[in-house]
């Protein structure tokens, strides 16, 4: 663990990607190939099966540490991993030991293995005999979320460097369904034959926000235009008669969406297409919120399959007969797709809205004024004769979306943060007014500057009315502007209603309380846009 | 008859209504007592300031023309009806907990304190007494500050790298307390010290009242990089990044604070490197202090305030949090406090 703990704190050290690189190299050209493996699986998302649930380690560490189980759940927060928490409260290690990764990944099967009662022992020995950083990585692998500043587009960068291959082939090999016990380092980066995983995706391609208008974009004749959908992103593949999804996140979604099992009937054998998952009703693309109850469910009863239909709205075409056709032009990719899709009706679960027929910059930025009405959240700008890229690399797709939504809102709670945040009051609740009253309706956590947090912060400290935990109520007298993409209406909060993805995008010291929005505001945006 | 507290929180500071005098004040009072001269603590506009005689130079240089009277470490006087004195607290040179004694019933402010010794303040010393004020700047267990050595030779080690690499070190320190630690933890091999005018002018107070520090010689817009190969620069927090830092080339900046211990923060800085040098008491040392006091009530001031004072609690003490519109300003981990 010494190498890879190394590793990490050389990564952690540094905030320029041309050290990170460099370490991660360095490490794939010397680990144990076993470890190498690893390492790309970890940084990929992938990793072991969950040993011990977050409420066992807490426990066990407190009981380590001496300390009592509610202090450790208050330090938690503050700290804001609760990995690093652990690490951080242990007592100094009583041995010490260099083993390789891969034992410790071992480890962590073998404690999965065993019943309940007989991991701890097993827990508490690998605590003595590794150091903090180790320690930390080590609970890393075992509550899982192994997000430690390195993307995997950086680490490809750096495989790339180490291996010789191109990057935009590493990207390709990472993807899809292997894990570090079904596949070989070899096999996995080296080897001759990518074809071995039937569900395999390809790296999805990711467009830059436009700033201000499409004017520097050349040529309106040398574009195509689309709607911007609010859903997620997928790529929906049949192979050997069998059809996966995967999500942008490269989650296999397939069983999570049944209607799309249609897919296998209406594609051929060898087809990849990239487009969005949606819920879609007689109506329409139906708002985000309608997709959410979907995801996360494993049992899907009837009456949500019929209150939220899903469908796949295409957009690109990936491969077809078989063939990585990524680097043909857009236009003939496009031109396939409505060839595959021709069979496709209004009754299915495939879907291939129209393109957007524009004249000009100008009357395209008309088009877009009435995104909210078609239920898009802007539109899609794709360059004819560019190929499908990885990644989110600049020049060939731009999305270009709506302004915001925004109301004034007044603060009322506020509550300090964590991680990188732990000493400054970053979460606030807000409100609007209802005559005399001010009711909440919205959390948020960014938009400020670190020099604003700091502010509020000291201000929140002499401005404290009521403590609640960790929460404190503060006398409501800033109005802070509250962006959000949506709004839709929500039993569960006391306004009745819930925004998608609410941001301080200003803080209005121009504006009294007085000035603020009111309830009836809100509702009248609820009718318009819910 | 109920009779006043011997001290008690005011939207002012910490009152003495015996002595009628505030410790460090933050409005203007007439009688200010400073536990140290950090900005926090020491406020300017009061009529008469009383400190330990080896505050007094920092305090002079930083608040200018004040009414300053001094006093030695232990040493008791009266004021008013209240008997002080003023105790090593360890915490930067010249800082002091304050002792007020008032018919037998005896507090102690801690102001801000570290019990382990740095070499350069005057070391903490518990004071028995019957009510404590603490802070609780670092209360929590995951702070637990490491071996000042091993500290020592992280530090080393990346100005090595960065001179290596053919970058200057940076490294962001507070110019009271922090920047004179720092330079007493480097050790002699390594290359010149250059240091940010505050930082310079303060240490210089503190050399002119015989803290043995290493030569440092201070940037000036004249000094080019390559007459000091091999240096280390120290430099307040707030120069580090700013157009102060583009005279010495591609630099690697370094960041020295309690804060540091926590991943969350050191990447929030967004500086190269975290070192983890505190002034204040970790949590073992707090608990420590604490309990050499043998106090019965504990008042917890700055800091993690609830969750300290009912770890407190726990262990059979009566703990309180001192109600925040009286905490005065507390300061972020990127001011000196
Ligand atoms: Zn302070
Ligand atoms: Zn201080």
């Amino acid at each position: 663990m010494k190498a890879f703990a190394t590793l990490f704190n050389r990564i952690d050290q540094t905030t320029r990607t041309t050290v990170k690189v460099a370490a991660l190299a360095e490490y794939f050209a010397t680990a144990p190939e076993q470890d190498r493996l690893w390492t790309i699986a970890l940084f990929s998302g992938r990793r072991p099966k969950r040993a011990v649930t977050t409420t066992r380690l807490r426990e066990w560490a407190a009981e380590r540490a001496g300390l009592p189980l509610w202090l450790v759940e208050e330090a938690y927060p503050v700290v804001g991993d609760l990995a690093e928490t652990i690490a951080l409260i242990l007592p100094p290690p009583t041995r010490t030991s260099d083993h390789p990764l891969t034992h410790w990944i071992t480890v962590l099967k073998e404690i999965a293995a065993r019943p309940e009662p007989e991991r701890k022992p097993l827990v508490l020995a690998a605590w003595e005999q590794l150091t903090p950083t180790e320690r930390f990585l080590f609970n890393k692998l075992m509550t899982g979320g192994f997000r430690i500043g390195v993307s995997q587009k950086l680490m490809t960068r750096a495989l790339a460097e180490a291996t010789g291959k191109e990057a935009s082939e590493l990207a390709h090999r990472l993807m899809g369904n292997w894990t570090p016990d079904t596949v070989s380092f070899h096999d996995l980066i080296l080897g001759d034959d990518l074809g071995g995983d039937l569900s395999r995706p390809y790296p999805f391609y990711l467009a830059h926000a436009i700033e201000g208008a499409p004017d520097a974009l050349g040529s309106p004749q040398e574009w195509s235009a689309e709607w911007k959908w609010d859903g997620i992103r997928g790529q929906l593949i049949v192979r050997n008669r069998q059809h996966f999804v995967w999500s942008r996140g490269e989650e296999l979604m397939t069983d999570r969406f049944p209607e799309l099992a249609r897919a296998v009937d209406l594609l051929p054998d060898g087809t990849v297409l990239d487009g969005e998952i949606m819920a879609w009703d007689e109506d329409g693309p139906m708002p985000f919120n309608a997709l959410q109850k979907r995801i996360g469910r494993k049992n899907l009863p009837k009456s949500l399959l019929r209150q939220a239909p899903v469908v796949f709205a295409a957009y690109d075409a990936l491969e077809w007969d078989g063939v990585d056709r990524r680097d043909q032009p857009y236009s003939t990719r496009r031109a396939q797709l409505e060839r595959l899709l021709a069979a496709a009706t209004t009754q299915h679960a495939l879907r291939l809205p129209p393109l957007i027929a524009f004249d000009d910059w100008p009357d395209l930025a008309r088009i877009r004024t009435t995104a909210r009405d078609n239920r898009a959240e802007g539109l899609m700008l794709k360059r004819l004769d560019s190929p499908y890229l990885a990644g989110r690399r600049k020049g060939d797709w731009w999305k270009w979306k709506l302004d915001p939504l925004t109301v004034d809102a007044v603060m009322i709670y506020a509550q300090s943060g964590h991680g990188r945040r732990a000493n400054l009051f970053t979460d606030f609740t807000f409100a609007v007014r209802d005559g005399d009253d001010l009711v909440p309706f919205t959390k948020a956590y960014s938009g400020l500057t670190d020099v604003e947090f700091r502010e509020i912060t000291a201000w929140v400290r002499r401005n404290t009315l009521q403590r609640f935990g960790p929460v404190r109520q503060v006398t409501p007298e800033h109005v802070f502007e509250i962006a959000f993409e949506g709004i839709h209406a929500s039993p569960r909060h006391k306004s009745g209603i819930a925004l998608r993805f609410p941001r301080m995008s200003r803080w209005r010291r121009d504006k009294p309380v007085s000035e603020a929005n009111t309830l009836d505001d809100l509702k009248a945006l609820l009718a318009l846009y819910g | 008859m109920t009779r006043d507290p011997v001290l008690t929180f005011t939207d002012r500071g910490i009152y003495c209504p015996a002595g009628d005098f505030f410790i460090d004040p933050w409005r203007p009072v007439k009688r200010a007592l400073l536990t140290h001269g950090h900005a926090d603590h020491a406020h300017p506009g009061h009529a008469s300031y009383l400190a330990t005689r080896s505050a007094a130079p920092v305090l002079r240089h930083r608040l200018g023309k004040i009414r300053l009277q001094t006093v030695a470490y232990e040493q008791t006087q009266r004021i008013g009806d209240a008997t002080v004195s003023f105790h090593p607290a360890g915490h930067v040179p010249g800082s002091a907990q304050i002792r007020v004694e008032v018919d037998g019933e005896c507090w102690v402010a801690s102001g801000d304190y570290k019990t382990i010794e740095d070499g350069l303040s005057e070391p903490f010393s518990p004071v028995p007494c019957h009510v404590f004020i603490t802070e609780s700047t670092f209360g929590l267990p995951v702070f637990r500050w490491p071996a000042q050595d091993a500290v020592a030779r992280e530090l080393l080690d990346w100005w090595r790298n960065s001179v290596d690499r053919g970058v200057t070190p940076v490294l962001g320190a507070y110019s009271l307390g922090k920047a004179q630690r720092v330079l007493s933890l480097l050790t002699e091999d390594i290359g010149p010290i250059l240091t940010h005018g505050a930082i310079e002018a303060t240490t210089q107070v503190l050399r002119d009242q015989g803290l043995r520090l290493p030569p440092t010689a201070q940037v000036t817009p004249d000094t080019k990089t390559k007459d000091h190969l091999g240096a280390i620069v120290l430099a307040p927090p707030g120069a580090l990044g700013g157009a102060w830092m583009r005279r010495f080339g591609p630099v690697s900046t370094g960041f020295a604070s309690g804060w540091m211990q926590m991943r969350g923060v050191r990447r929030r800085r967004a500086a190269d490197r975290g070192f983890v040098i505190s002034d204040h008491a970790d949590w073992d040392g707090l608990n420590q202090a604490i309990a050499a006091t043998g106090a019965e009530k504990i008042y917890v001031t700055h800091g993690y305030t609830d969750i300290f004072a009912r770890w407190l609690r726990e262990g059979g003490l009566d703990a309180d949090v001192v109600p925040t519109e009286y905490e005065g300003e507390t300061l972020q981990d990127s001011e000196e406090s």
